[in-house]
């Protein structure tokens, strides 16, 4: 389980930094997501992996049998967030296009 | 609970009702608008004061506030210091200044201006405030998508470009926090600034690989802000192409970075780190004169105005880095006396520019910026026989505002700037007397600050003799008392800073001696406890 959400997380953070590299926003904007989805699930790794363990207590049971909520909480705050800037970047994004004509990242094609 | 203990929440709470309440209004009521925002910076200049005498009190150094009222290491805690609160002061000064300056004719630029100023107050006074690592995120986030609005305000090509470079790199870099946050979190299991420090020398041997990797990204997300030198060539753009008002109140943006790089390195990485302690210092203490040395550079290369502020302003986050990391109690007390003078510097300077460039007529102007866009392909010599020509009363006042400014800037007598650095190079000979460490690195790190001057002085000549002495037709440019005034009072400050300098000095001196032995810090914080309702309030 591991050794997947490890080449997961590499192939997402990985490509998103490729695309990041290009010169269209476009590319930019899908570059930007893909890393904060890569960004996300390491989020949530650092909680260490466990299946089919609640992260909410009940009772005084063995902490060890329940997963970390913190983590858990993090990642939904990080998600709520970058969804919300990438939304203002496509804003940003759109203006550009309509104000330059380009969708180059420098607003004009190069020479 | 006493009410005046929840003044630490006010710099937090204020911005944020007076920020959504204005989106209740369009754009016509921009009058009444304008009065909401100007009556809630005046508030917030208020409370920063009473905060920092309250800060300043003799027994009481640090207040913690806890917000959810869960005791410290499980709730977010509000912590305010002689730092937090000398950065809130800062700040909304700086804010009061440019809201005036753009009740003139900047606030029409575009829509909801005030509502982004306010909300950018609020992400600015919590990121000084909050003592928890991810709360920490969550403000830097609310001001940098603010801070995302505002530079877009007025949109024209240039600022849109600029803007959309600027909003990608922040964005990349909120990416490097959050990894740095998860495994800071992943091997210590706690994100509390005070239980960190605890918990960092207990980390066994095989992990602290992992808490430095941590810290390091940590880090390269706080310099990116602060504009470190790889990592600054995105910041002269963003911060000329912002308008005026705007780029003044963003002076205090970098210093956000900065504050945090203070807070943090000797907090997690000081002396009582253990194994890890003093990790990360001669990386700040390299890049920042690797800064200082590029900013002067750009400075002396600028053909505009604009973009010279925008390179001193790397010049003042080069000397703050290297001075934390020379990581010296004296050394850090000078630095912090350097930073509320170089903001208000920045602050004044951004503002004068505008006023100043009216004054050119349009055709310098598009010069300049070709001159900038394609390099210097046609020098203008240009033999000028005038005997003298009468300056009018509106240009001899800016011209005192600009010469005051080089004076700052390059860090002459008698103004603060030359107080700030006299006590940086001060504190690295006395460092050098005592046979310290860094011996060799302070020399060079004096002389790069001396040389920064030297170099802001040459270019500030002769930007001033370009603007104020060459042209033929003098232009008097239509400046009204609002925007006058604020450069006039940010200077002033300055002024006041200088004649003031012991008792600033004294109070920085118990900052720096604070910051850098942070039991009493981790103690307040960590033993404060959840406040126990009030017995009616229980069924």
């Amino acid at each position: 389980m591991e050794l997947t959400l490890a080449i997961g997380i590499g192939v997402l953070v990985g490509s998103g930094v490729w695309l990041l590299l290009r010169p269209r926003t476009y590319q930019v904007i899908i570059g930007l997501s893909l890393i904060a989805y890569g960004v996300n699930l390491f989020i949530f790794s650092m909680g260490r992996l466990r299946a089919g363990q609640p992260p909410i207590l009940e009772g005084t049971a063995d902490p060890t049998a329940y997963a970390d909520p913190v983590p858990q909480a993090l990642v939904l705050t990080a998600i709520v967030i970058g969804f919300a800037t990438t939304a203002l970047f496509l804003v940003v994004l759109l203006v550009s296009r309509g104000l330059t004509g380009s969708d180059h990242v420098d607003g004009k094609e190069p020479r | 609970m006493r009410l005046a203990d929840h003044l630490v929440i006010v710099p937090v709470i204020l911005p944020l009702v007076t920020g959504a309440f204005l989106l209740f209004f369009d754009e016509r009521r921009r009058g009444f608008k304008a009065a909401v925002n100007l009556c809630s910076t005046a508030l917030l200049v208020a409370t920063a004061v009473v905060l920092l005498n309250h800060a300043d009190a003799s027994g009481v150094t640090t207040a913690v506030y806890l917000v959810g009222n869960w005791p410290a290491p499980f709730g977010i805690a509000l912590v305010l210091d002689r730092l937090s609160a000398l950065m809130l002061l800062l700040a909304s000064v700086l804010a009061l200044a440019s809201l005036v300056f753009s009740l003139a004719r900047w606030h029409r630029a575009g829509p909801h201006f005030h509502t982004l100023f306010q909300l950018l107050l609020m992400g600015v006074d919590g990121a000084f405030l909050t003592g928890d690592l991810f709360n920490l995120f969550v403000f830097f986030e609310i001001l940098l998508a603010a801070s995302y609005g505002l530079v877009l305000h007025g949109a024209n090509p240039f600022r849109v470009r600029a803007g959309m470079h600027y909003i990608v790199i922040n964005l990349a870099a909120s990416s490097l926090f959050l990894i740095g946050v998860a495994l800071v979190y992943g091997v210590t299991g706690t994100l509390n600034m005070a239980d960190l420090a605890v918990r960092i020398p207990a980390v066994p041997p095989d992990r602290q690989a992992l808490v430095e990797a941590g810290g390091a990204l940590l880090g390269v997300a706080f310099l990116v802000k602060a504009g470190m030198w790889p990592l600054s060539f995105w910041l002269p753009n963003a911060y000329m192409a912002a308008a005026a008002p705007v780029a003044a109140v963003f002076a205090i943006l970098s210093k956000v970075g900065i504050y945090v790089l203070l807070r943090l390195s000797p907090l997690l990485f000081g002396t009582g780190a253990g194994a890890m302690a003093s990790f990360g210092d001669e990386w700040l203490l390299v890049g920042g004169m690797a800064t200082i040395a590029f900013g002067a550079i750009g400075i002396l290369a600028s053909q505009a105005l604009g973009r010279l502020a925008g390179y001193y302003i790397l010049v003042s986050s080069g000397t703050l880095l290297a001075a934390i990391g020379v990581a010296d109690i004296a050394v850090t007390s000078g630095a912090l006396y350097y930073l509320v003078s170089s903001t208000l510097t920045i602050g004044a300077f951004f503002l004068l520019i505008e006023l100043v460039e009216r004054a050119r007529d349009p055709a310098a102007a598009v010069l300049s910026v070709t001159m900038e866009a394609y390099g210097d392909e046609e020098d203008e010599e240009e033999p000028e026989e005038e005997v003298g020509i009468a300056i009018p009363g509106t240009l001899a006042a800016l011209g005192a505002c600009f010469g005051v400014c080089a004076l700052l800037i390059a860090g002459l007598p008698p103004l603060s700037g030359f107080i700030g650095k006299f006590a940086l190079v001060a504190a690295l000979f006395n460092l050098t007397a005592t046979g310290s460490t860094v011996p060799a690195t302070a020399w060079i790190l004096a002389a790069l600050l001396l040389i920064a001057g030297f170099a802001a002085l040459l270019a500030m000549m002769r930007e001033g003799i370009r603007t104020f002495w060459a042209p033929l037709e003098v232009i008097v440019p239509r400046v009204r008392v609002i925007e006058i005034a604020p450069v006039a009072a940010l200077l002033c400050l300055t002024a006041v800073l200088s004649v003031g300098g012991g008792p600033a000095m004294r109070y920085m001196d118990a900052t720096a001696r604070a910051l850098h032995a942070p039991q009493a810090y981790i103690g307040a914080v960590l033993s404060t406890p959840a406040r126990t309702a009030a017995p009616e309030a229980r069924p």
